[in-house]
């Protein structure tokens, strides 16, 4: 569905320096040399923390950037050649700013869209009957765009891009800014998408509650370059997310001994010991009952949110290689 | 599954086709929106009028203190105000939105725009088409009517010809100049006072007979900006006068010609900066 190999895109900042009219010429490679391979009814999550370049990769793959260097092709065609032609096979979704006609009734815009991407009437009224079920539009089709809750436009959007059936749904930070009731649905909608019609999905965002929820693979780039490419278990390996065993004891002790565990802390009764990667916990527990007298236990898995902090600051070198 | 049409080979004729029809879709869409609101409708147009019937005012407040300007009587200049303004209106009506190409552009709106399969020119022009509009259609409709049975003319064939002809090739330039202004902004993005500066100065210009501009200027704008075009040399021609800066005959005639130059330009530009935009991303 989508193939990009060593795609770059350099930008040119030019800066005033001093005084004059003369202006610095520095390119900042925003995408430096990526490479990658989304097959058909997909769910890929597209990591980063800001400025990595997760944007400029949407941006190329729909056609709005053409890239400085590299081969893109997004079901079959070349996007930023083909663009007009590939608009009417991928559907967009940017969280950021609406495609909808900001004065018109929601309905009007969907009427529009359809007209626009040449969907025949029948197979409109069908999608959009479906659509409208899915997402609780009904309440305010007719609502100007204007007037709607962000939570309210971005259902509008989702229906918008997906009038003319895509093949492709390319997504932009989707839940950037919603409560979580319209998470949940726009989760849930993008779940059903992707498992019923087969919809390949391919979204960018910072909320990794979305990652967890949806994408079964995870891609994270950083400073224009790819830094992982996995699965979400993979991504917990690689990333060293150990697990994390507290457990109180009747009475305070001096760090327990216990082969492959460490202890990273001791709070009076309460210790934390850190299991390896593998490890078993429930033997751990037992050979730890057979010696001390057990209050409480508590099993602390690393969250996705650790993880990816801790591979933004990049104290964390990663031991899986990036999937060619 | 809904099928996908795909058009990579439509011919010219059927893309030009589709492109009015999707212009008039999206205008239409607009006026809808629009006429929620009649009442606002009726004031702003009202308004648009008013505003474009103050430049007859100064024309009649000129001719108050003279009764000839550069050579020109009354009459004859209002006959190149209606010529002129009908053809800028009408050219504002179809593209005027396109100077906010640069907001878009900054607001990072023009990426709504891009992956929508419709040229984003269109998607601008239409941009808040209102009826109100055509407001400024009015009044030089209304100087013509009275001006064209009133201008001292042989109305030959080929004059009464030239009438709808410098109007058509008239609303063609500035077309073409729209055009071209919105594409200068993908360069310069904050240009939006300097392109004004050509379009609408250029209105304000072309209402006035040329001679009252210094002979160099002149010069320079016929062929720089071939406003001269819009109106200028085509009166000449009708109003039966010699040119007075010599330009040979066959100007007076290559008003349409000048006109579909411009819009080749324009649109090599616009290309031009769509790309320059889609490489640099401003």
């Amino acid at each position: 569905m989508i193939e990009m190999t060593d795609v770059t895109k350099t930008f040119v900042l030019r800066r005033r320096t001093g005084r004059g009219p003369r202006r610095e010429r520095t390119p900042v490679r925003a995408v430096d040399g990526v490479t990658f391979t989304v097959d058909r009814g997909e769910f890929l999550g597209y990591l980063g923390p800001n400025g990595a370049g997760k944007s400029t990769t949407i941006k190329m793959l729909t056609g709005i950037l053409t890239p400085t260097s590299g081969r893109i092709r997004v079901a079959g065609l070349d996007p930023s050649r083909a663009r007009t032609t590939l608009a009417r096979r991928i559907g967009v979704v940017f969280g950021q700013r609406t495609t909808l006609w900001w004065d018109l009734p929601l309905k009007d815009s969907l009427t529009l869209v359809r007209r626009l991407y040449r969907v025949e009437e029948h197979a409109y009224r069908t999608r959009l009957a479906e659509l409208t079920a899915l997402l609780e539009l009904e309440p305010f089709l007719a609502t100007p765009v204007r007037q709607l809750s962000l939570g309210q436009r971005m259902r509008g959007d989702l229906a918008a891009a997906l009038l003319h059936d895509p093949e492709l749904l390319v997504l932009d930070e989707p839940t950037i800014g919603l409560d979580v009731v319209s998470k949940a649905t726009v989760r849930g909608f993008l779940a059903r998408l992707n498992a019923e019609r087969g919809t390949t999905i391919l979204l960018t965002t910072h909320d990794l509650g979305d990652i967890e929820r949806l994408c079964r693979r995870v891609m994270i780039i950083d400073h224009g370059r790819p830094a992982f490419d996995g699965d979400l278990a993979a991504l917990r390996r690689a990333a060293g997310a150990d697990r994390q065993l507290i457990v109180e004891l009747a009475a305070p002790v001096p760090p327990v001994e216990l082969d492959g565990v460490e202890v990273t802390g001791v709070e009076g009764p309460r210790q934390t010991l850190r299991l390896p990667d593998g490890a078993n916990a429930a033997s751990v527990v037992a050979s730890l009952a057979a010696r001390y007298e057990i209050r409480d236990i508590a099993l602390r898995e690393t969250g996705i949110e650790e993880i990816v902090a801790r591979l933004y600051r990049g104290d964390q070198e990663l031991s899986t290689p990036v999937s060619p | 599954m809904v099928s996908r049409a795909v058009d990579g080979d439509a011919g010219a004729a059927t893309r030009a086709g589709r492109a009015v029809s999707t212009y008039c879709l999206l205008a239409w869409t607009w006026i809808r929106a629009a006429a929620q609101y009649p009442v606002s409708i009726a004031l702003l147009a009202l308004g648009t009028m008013v505003t474009a019937g103050m430049d007859i005012a100064g024309i009649l407040v000129m001719f108050g203190r003279t009764p000839r300007i550069a050579g020109f009587t009354a009459v004859e200049v209002l006959f190149l105000y209606g010529t002129s303004s009908l053809s800028f209106g009408a050219s504002d009506i179809l593209l005027g939105t396109t100077e906010r190409l640069g907001e878009h552009v900054r607001n990072g709106t023009l990426d709504a725009l891009l992956v929508r399969p419709v040229s984003p020119l269109i998607q601008i022009a239409t941009e808040d088409f209102t009826p109100r509009r055509f407001g400024r259609l009015l009044p030089p409709v209304l100087v013509l009517a009275f001006v064209l049975p009133r201008v001292p003319v042989d109305w030959t064939p080929g004059r009464v010809a030239m009438v709808p002809l410098m109007l058509a090739s008239g609303m063609v330039i500035f077309a073409g100049l729209w055009v071209l202004c919105a594409a200068l902004q993908f360069v310069l993005l904050n240009s939006h006072g300097a392109t004004k500066a050509i379009t609408y100065g250029g209105s304000f210009l072309t209402q006035y007979p040329m001679t009252l501009f210094a002979r160099d200027f002149v010069r320079g704008v016929t062929f720089v900006v071939p406003l001269a075009f819009v109106n200028w040399e085509p009166a000449l021609y009708v109003l039966g006068r010699p040119d007075p800066l010599g330009l040979p005959g066959w100007t007076r005639f290559a008003s349409p010609a000048v006109g579909a130059a411009l819009c080749a330009v324009a649109a090599v530009a616009w290309r031009a900066g769509l790309r320059r935009y889609r490489s640099t991303g401003s």
